[in-house]
């Protein structure tokens, strides 16, 4: 194991991985880009830390893990809301914390979303696989040995990782010390693809196959309230509602899938695409979900309900640039915050 | 995209995604040559994506079509070893029944011609190949299998597929191969790329477990 600085998994949680920004550019060998299921909530915790957007986190799934610190790191937590505490004490969010070597970082249960990302400065120095330090489970490669963490295991940190959160934690402005050994600062960051009150709203256009559906299909997709299945993962929502049906069952050759496809197996209930998707996939598709709303609809857990909008593709593209730009003026203010 | 499966088409588009991806456009991530059609998957955020992204991207590839022609290769001929003996051929005896060929004439038949790759896709590694014998042209099978073993040679749809990974799946197995067909640490990390040449090569299940089987 490393001789360098670690995080310790005293409890692993529900789900635990070590995700960044994804492998991009091997889709034609099957090798999908994966990466943090909200990568808004990745970005916005690393640049709280002071690292580069991309780099890797930990990605915490509906019940959190327990983490002994086995050296200072100024660590920042973004996404969803878990009742998390630091040596007891409640762990401010969406905004960076330094902490102490020897410190229990509990991070609980969520009480709105279902995935978080923490980040910590200098990043997870686990190797990076094929251009990303994402695990990828479903073929058992990249992240923490092909795996989600479990307890015991020793995540490395950067060789330099306490130096650079002690540098980094001084140059804040507003700092500030909280109850117990807390240090944090007087600022946060806004949350931005938190689910409102549910059934969400996620806007997606017709798909390549959507004409091919029953008419009365066509109209239920847009109409009906959507439950995430229990059998839902990183690969893709499985949505349980009224059972969509197409004339005939004609084979439709395999096609190239995107994140927020959703495709409609022959049980009529609707599959949504997420990180970890197959790359191809020989299922009518009904819709394409717009790629801003992916964060959101993938912050709902298990039980969760979302309603589809019908949108253009001209206005995907607007809500993706929206969503880029209160990104950018998140990151442009903290930026300030870190004196660049 | 096209709707069905044209062997000379999709040769075509392999090489209009090679003409593209050796133009080294900033704002394309990934380019997907797939059976019937490319995928150009873009960096929504990236900052010299332009504003119209999506006629530019039918530009592109108009512009990759006229120069294709340089990009055609005759790809790299593979050596697949494949053991068609009962054990791994799960549903050869149905494939016998459907086609009303001895199991000895389904593997003759596939052994015989060249086959080329024609899309590497859903799990890593994974090649979907074309050039089947007609006579071996069966469907899907009508209930699929909840766990595949990975190396399965599997038919289905006038297509050979083989599993890289144990998943589910409906295609039918005719034997596996001991072809390691994915591996992170290589590199390439995929034995198969699309437009590669591929010659299914009959061993017997005691040569199953030899190493230099399971590297091409």
């Amino acid at each position: 194991m490393s001789a360098g600085p670690w995080i310790r998994v005293v409890k692993p949680g529900l789900l635990t991985t070590v995700q960044d920004a994804g492998r991009h550019g091997l889709q034609h060998l099957g090798i999908v880009p994966g990466g943090a299921m909200d990568p808004v909530a990745l970005e916005l915790a690393n640049a709280l830390v002071g690292n580069v957007l991309g780099e890797a986190g930990l990605e915490i799934t509906v019940i959190g893990p327990e983490l002994e610190f086995g050296c200072t790191a100024l660590v920042a937590l973004c996404g969803a809301r878990f009742d998390a505490t630091l040596d007891g004490a409640p762990l401010p969010a969406d905004r960076p914390v330094l902490v102490e070597r020897g410190a229990r970082l509990a991070l609980g249960r969520a009480i709105a979303g279902a995935r978080a990302c923490l980040a910590i400065a200098g990043g997870i120095a686990v190797p990076v696989v094929l251009g990303s330090r994402s695990t990828f489970l479903p073929a058992s490669f990249g992240g923490f040995e092909g795996r989600a963490l479990r307890a015991g295991d020793l995540v490395p940190l950067a060789a330099d990782a306490a130096e650079v959160a002690a540098r980094r934690y001084a140059a804040l402005p507003a700092r500030r010390a909280l109850a117990g050994s807390l240090a944090s600062v007087g600022w946060s960051v806004p949350t931005l693809t938190l689910p409102e009150r549910e059934p969400i709203t996620v806007r997606a256009m017709e798909g390549r196959h959507h004409s091919l559906f029953e008419a009365v299909s066509q109209r239920a997709f847009f109409e009906a309230t959507w439950r995430v299945s229990p059998e839902s993962n990183r690969m893709g929502f499985r949505l349980v509602g009224p059972s969509l049906s197409r004339p005939g069952s004609a084979e439709i050759q395999s096609e190239p899938t995107c994140l927020g496809t959703v495709q409609v197996p022959a049980d009529g209930q609707p599959i949504a695409l997420m990180a970890d998707h197959q790359t191809t996939g020989g299922y009518p598709r009904i819709a394409e979900i717009a790629s801003a709303d992916v964060p959101r609809l993938a912050q709902l857990a298990p039980g969760g309900t979302v309603r589809f909008a019908r949108c253009s593709l001209a206005e995907a593209v607007a809500l993706r640039r929206t969503l880029r730009r209160r990104v950018n003026a998140a990151l442009r203010a903290l930026a300030w915050s870190y004196g660049k | 995209m096209g709707e069905t499966l044209d062997l000379d088409a999709n040769r075509a588009l392999q090489a209009i995604a090679a003409a593209l991806r050796a133009r080294g456009v900033p704002w394309i991530r990934d380019i997907v040559p797939a059976l019937t059609g490319i995928a150009v998957h873009f960096d929504p955020d990236h900052p010299e994506l332009p504003e119209d992204a999506l006629q530019r991207c039918a530009e592109l590839l108009a512009e990759c079509e006229r120069t294709a022609s340089r990009f055609r290769e005759p790809g790299r001929l593979i050596e697949v070893p494949v053991c068609y003996d009962p054990c791994f051929a799960l549903d050869t005896e149905d494939v016998a029944r459907a086609t009303g060929l001895s199991p000895a004439e389904i593997v003759r038949r596939h052994t015989r011609p060249e086959h080329r790759v024609l899309m590497v896709g859903f799990s890593p590694g994974q090649p979907y190949i074309g050039g089947l014998d007609a006579k071996l042209a069966v469907p899907r099978r009508a209930t699929p299998r909840t766990r595949v073993p990975a190396g399965s040679v599997a038919i289905a749809n006038g297509l050979t597929a083989i599993y890289s990974f144990e998943t589910p799946g409906g295609w039918n197995v005719i034997g596996r191969t001991p072809l390691v067909l994915f591996d992170p640490r290589r590199e390439p990390p995929s034995v198969f790329a699309p437009g590669d040449r591929v010659r299914f090569v009959p061993i017997a299940a005691d040569e199953f477990e030899r190493p230099e089987h399971s590297r091409a």
